[in-house]
């Protein structure tokens, strides 16, 4: 078991083989940031965002599926948010550690770890067949929500447990009840917190596509209404690079996919960052 | 009553997936779904095996590649590089965690399974396929929960065992894995849930062949593949089927979970 080896040495061979280790990870996940985008890039250009897509994706632009994208995030985060925050609201500021607050934050935690193929086959089977409201950006809408509701409670509370108790005693010593306080003193300044919670709910949405397809459908059309199915910009680039309809277009998808996404992940990380600053 | 949201959903999710799944399973037996051999859905044979199997076997192929690759950067990020390294690297490493999973397949794809058909043979959809592509899409997970734990680490545990003429290895082997060990078996275990549950990129570089795997270089079908590829189509029982496949999927993540929970929860008392 113990071989002699002097520890220095020993080491100086590991912290090499370690390097090597990150060296390989980090251009990994870089390289393929860079191949995506190398091949994508090219191929968008303004008529590519602003057309819609023809010959079921072989030709024409990716302008309905960026509709449908938008439309079922935006419903997925309008449906998801009051609940979020209102959970949040709830285990922070109206009572104590008890088995209530303890099974809340179960639950979430187990809603946070289920794949979303199980979103997915949930969403179908209740919003799309029991329900009757068929493929839909409803039906979608509502699954996604369920979907990005944990991370919501999640930021949102630590959002609202890091503003100071301070603040909360000062508006009671005003006068003013629980509620004024929460919102009018907690809530504005646990924005930035919660907005962050929100962005990155944003970015999964947009990410995902076994919860999406099952329950939005794959329709080529501009949604028109609640109940009109829609592709999402995830859904279009899986079917085209999955049954070889377009390369070219698939990179040019994966290509906005992830501009769009590494863009809202910023945006998300600078405000926690400043939302950071501001309380530790 | 809204802060009861999250668990009323998941309780309507598991009656659902159940009520849906159960009575299949019940009216062939949980016997012939856990260990039947051949899934012929349009013949009335339900044999879940091949597909639990084939997950299990994604997910461990996940974990070793996963996971020697996702430390190494951990303990270089925290023990072994300036700190203005680990600044830069560690937002963009979380960044990279947001990629959609059908890039990850669509990389595996036009790249990994060329290379694999090319030099080590066989259809290049492979287990081994599989594996690289979850490998990878986790190292994200693993890295930044593994830096958070290695960094909640109390200084003085470090400055303790350098000041006793341990070298930065030693000490890392020596004090700091042990001291950060539950955060970092929870990191492998979120690992794990995501290569579980992962559908899509799996579905484009299993091939999903619904038969169990003789090597790495043979075609694998998942849990989650097999409901994604066929719930389009299916009706009827071959639809409850599906949803058993969900329902034993649900069982195993529940389960991951849970333990994931128990060692977050030890590490802070």
């Amino acid at each position: 078991m113990k071989i002699a080896v002097p520890p220095r040495t020993e080491q100086g061979i590991i912290r090499a083989l370690l390097w090597l280790l990150t060296a390989i990870t980090v251009f990994i996940l870089f390289f393929i940031i860079f191949y995506v985008l190398k091949r994508g890039l090219p191929v968008v250009s303004l008529e590519f965002l602003a057309q819609n897509p023809t010959e079921m994706g072989k030709a024409g632009g990716i302008f309905s599926t960026i509709i449908g994208t938008i439309a079922l995030t935006l419903l997925a985060i309008l449906i998801a948010t009051p609940m979020g925050v209102g959970s949040a609201i709830f285990l922070t500021e109206y009572t104590r550690e008890n088995w209530i607050t303890r099974m809340i934050r179960f639950g979430s935690e187990c809603l946070a770890g289920i794949p979303s193929i199980i979103f997915g086959l949930f969403g179908f089977i209740l919003f799309v067949t029991k329900l009757g409201f068929g493929w839909s950006l409803l039906s979608g809408g509502l699954t996604l929500a369920f979907m990005i509701l944990p991370t919501i409670i999640r930021t949102s509370e630590e959002a609202i447990r890091s503003v100071p108790y301070a603040y909360r005693e000062v508006s009671f010593s005003l006068g003013s009840t629980k509620w004024q306080t929460v919102t009018r003193v907690v809530l504005p300044s646990s924005l930035p917190g919660i907005a962050t919670g929100v962005i990155l709910s944003i970015g999964r949405s947009i990410g995902e596509t076994a919860a999406v397809i099952f329950t939005a459908g794959s329709s080529l059309h501009v949604p028109t209404s609640l109940f009109s199915s829609s592709r999402t910009m995830s859904v279009h680039f899986y079917i085209l690079a999955r049954e070889g309809i377009s390369m070219d277009n698939a990179y040019g998808t994966a290509a906005v996919l992830i501009i769009a996404i590494l863009g809202i992940n910023v945006l998300a990380y600078s405000l926690m960052n400043r939302f950071m600053r501001r309380y530790c | 009553m809204i802060a009861f949201s999250a668990v009323s959903i998941l309780l309507i999710i598991t009656i659902f997936i159940f009520g849906e799944g159960m009575p299949v399973m019940v009216k062939y037996g949980l016997r012939k779904f856990l260990f039947g051999l051949d899934w012929f859905p349009l013949e009335r044979s339900y044999g879940l095996l091949p597909m639990i199997i084939g997950s299990l076997m994604v997910t461990g192929g996940a974990l070793v590649i996963g996971v020697p690759f996702g430390l190494a950067c951990a303990v270089v990020l925290t023990e072994f590089s300036s700190k203005r390294l680990r600044r830069f690297l560690k937002p963009i490493i979380e960044l990279l965690a947001g990629i959609p999973s059908v890039v990850y397949g669509f990389i595996g794809v036009v790249i990994l399974i060329p290379f694999i058909r090319d030099h080590l043979g066989g259809p290049g959809f492979s287990v081994l396929a599989s594996s690289v592509i979850l490998g990878i899409m986790i190292l994200p997970t693993i890295i930044s929960i593994s830096i958070d734990s290695l960094e909640a680490v109390p200084r003085t545990y470090r400055e303790g065992s350098i000041a006793l003429g341990a070298t930065r290895w030693q000490t890392t082997r020596m004090v700091m894995f042990p001291a950060a060990k539950s955060g970092i078996i929870a990191s492998i275990i979120l690992g794990m849930g995501r290569a579980i549950g992962e559908t899509m990129a799996v579905i484009m570089v299993a091939g999903n062949a619904a038969t169990i795997p003789r090597s790495l270089l043979d075609p694998v079908r998942t849990l989650t593949s097999n409901i994604a590829l066929e719930l389009g189509y299916a009706a009827g029982e071959h639809r409850q089927a599906l949803f058993a496949t969900g329902v034993i999927l649900f069982v195993i993540i529940m389960i991951l979970n849970t333990i994931a929970n128990m060692t977050s929860r030890k590490r802070r008392p």
